[in-house]
């Protein structure tokens, strides 16, 4: 358990010290939200019916922009290997650094969606059913992100095949959660989505991390 | 009683000179079985008294869709293979298949496209199955994009191998969540699943030309394995 605090701490501690490459996947997620107005008109009823869906899209475009951090850091700097050649199981350092990308990437955008759902006029209701698809959903997105990243590890154009690959993958996680909305909306119960979103949760974080260790060791051998 | 060397063919060395025997044989039953295939599409088979003339094309329509999910499949089975056994053929195959995957897929779209607008009305309507489709073409083409960026060939055989089993993983959960954001949005108002009962002559037609592709398909990524080969390993190639 150590090893994962010790990691967990220090690319905490790393993020802090680059606080701007946090904040600016931050600010990309507010801007991105905050075209669709100007670009679909202030019409109330369309803002509010599309609400969860540009946030969601937004949430995994954010994602997508951070992940290229999560191991061309350690890449660069040598760290990645002598992670690899630790004893400890390399899919538990990959489980604690995506826990800390989550921490610093996913959880924000979590924290600000409530604001971004007042942007769209939605309902204290609508925002507490979207905020908590996002609190379930976006560990997902950074966990299948990370089989992306270390796939791409030390590519030359790494971040534009980032998207081709991680892209299509998040596509159920979109769905599910922005249909948690939908059937909030249409007075559906919520709950067999939120249990879906759960679902894919327990499943990326058992087999995600063990992935995407293979893949850091195929990129690096 | 002698064994059999279930791996004999499983060096390029030893591949390469096979697949260049296959080839002309493939390809020659292909064109039998597509010829014979497209004369019972435009003869055989009677006109459609809903669609007329124009669900002819489901005899290229149909067997590309099953064709694009079925080279996905034999792709993700040559990369597991590859990642268990370690074997150098496998990752070849699996990237020799990859691009005719892709065009089966394009093509299922493009003649979906064709097929939808005198039908329904419209190039595209966001069908389940459309859209997995569609995502199917995306998943070939990130695994294109992947093996092509990745210089060493066998880094990027295995990296590609990793991200087709990630895919096929990926597929039942995809093609579950579009049926399920289908039905919740009830944007189609036209269905697929409610196909009239097909005539025994479409269906031949559609099995002869589905034969047709399945056979080129094998002589395409034969064609391609043996230049992968003669790329990588111009030695094994060179005593053919």
């Amino acid at each position: 358990m150590s090893l994962w605090t010790l990691i967990v701490q220090r690319d905490l501690r790393i993020a802090w010290r680059r606080r701007s490459d946090a904040l600016s996947s931050l600010f990309f997620f507010i801007i991105v939200v905050s075209l669709f107005p100007l670009g679909v008109g202030p019409e109330p009823g369309t803002l509010r019916l599309m609400a969860s869906g540009v946030l969601w899209v937004a949430a995994l475009l954010a994602t997508l922009l951070s992940l290229g951090r999560l191991f061309a850091a350690d890449h660069l700097d040598g760290t990645l290997e002598q992670m690899l050649l630790a004893e400890e199981p390399l899919w538990l350092v990959v489980a604690a650094k995506v826990c800390a990308h989550w921490l610093t990437s996913g959880l924000p955008l979590v924290l600000l969606s409530p604001l971004m759902g007042l942007q769209f006029g939605l309902q204290a209701e609508e925002i507490a059913v979207l905020t908590g698809a996002l609190l379930l959903g976006t560990p997902v997105l950074s966990l299948i992100g990370a089989i992306g990243a270390a796939l791409t590890v030390g590519l030359r154009a790494g971040s534009v095949l980032l998207a081709l690959l991680v892209l299509p993958l998040y596509i159920p996680v979109l769905v599910f959660g922005a249909a948690a909305s939908g059937a909030h909306a249409s007075g559906l119960a919520v709950t067999p989505h939120f249990s879906i979103l759960g679902a894919l949760l327990l499943a990326s974080i058992a087999l995600a991390p063990w992935t995407a260790a293979l893949a850091l060791r195929i990129s690096m051998e | 009683m002698s064994a059999i060397n279930w791996f004999k063919y499983s060096s390029p060395h030893s591949f390469y000179p096979l697949a260049g025997r296959m080839v002309p044989w493939f390809l020659g039953a292909a064109a039998l079985f597509g010829i014979t295939g497209l004369y019972v599409a435009f003869f055989v088979a009677p006109t459609d008294f809903q669609q007329g003339e124009s669900y002819r094309i489901i005899f290229i329509h149909v067997p590309a869709a099953w064709m694009s999910m079925f080279i996905y499949l034999v792709m993700a089975g040559w990369a597991g293979a590859g990642l268990v056994f370690n074997t150098r053929l496998s990752g070849m195959m699996a990237r020799a298949l990859a691009p005719t995957g892709a065009m089966f897929t394009f093509l299922a779209l493009w003649t979906g496209a064709l097929w939808g607008k005198p039908t329904w009305g419209t190039w595209w309507v966001w069908d389940a199955r459309l859209t997995s489709e569609l995502i199917l073409l995306f998943l070939y083409i990130g695994f294109l994009s992947l093996t092509a960026a990745i210089e060493d060939d066998r880094r990027a055989d295995r990296a590609g191998a990793v991200l087709a089993l990630v895919g096929v993983v990926n597929i039942p959960i995809i093609y579950f969540s579009v049926v399920w954001w289908n039905t919740l949005h009830q944007g189609a108002s036209v269905s697929l699943k409610s196909a009239p009962k097909m005539a025994t002559t479409m269906l031949l037609g559609m099995l002869l030309l589905a034969v047709a592709f399945w056979l080129y398909s094998l002589a395409a990524a034969m064609l391609r394995v043996r230049s992968i080969i003669r790329e990588r390993e111009p030695r094994a190639a060179a005593e053919d």
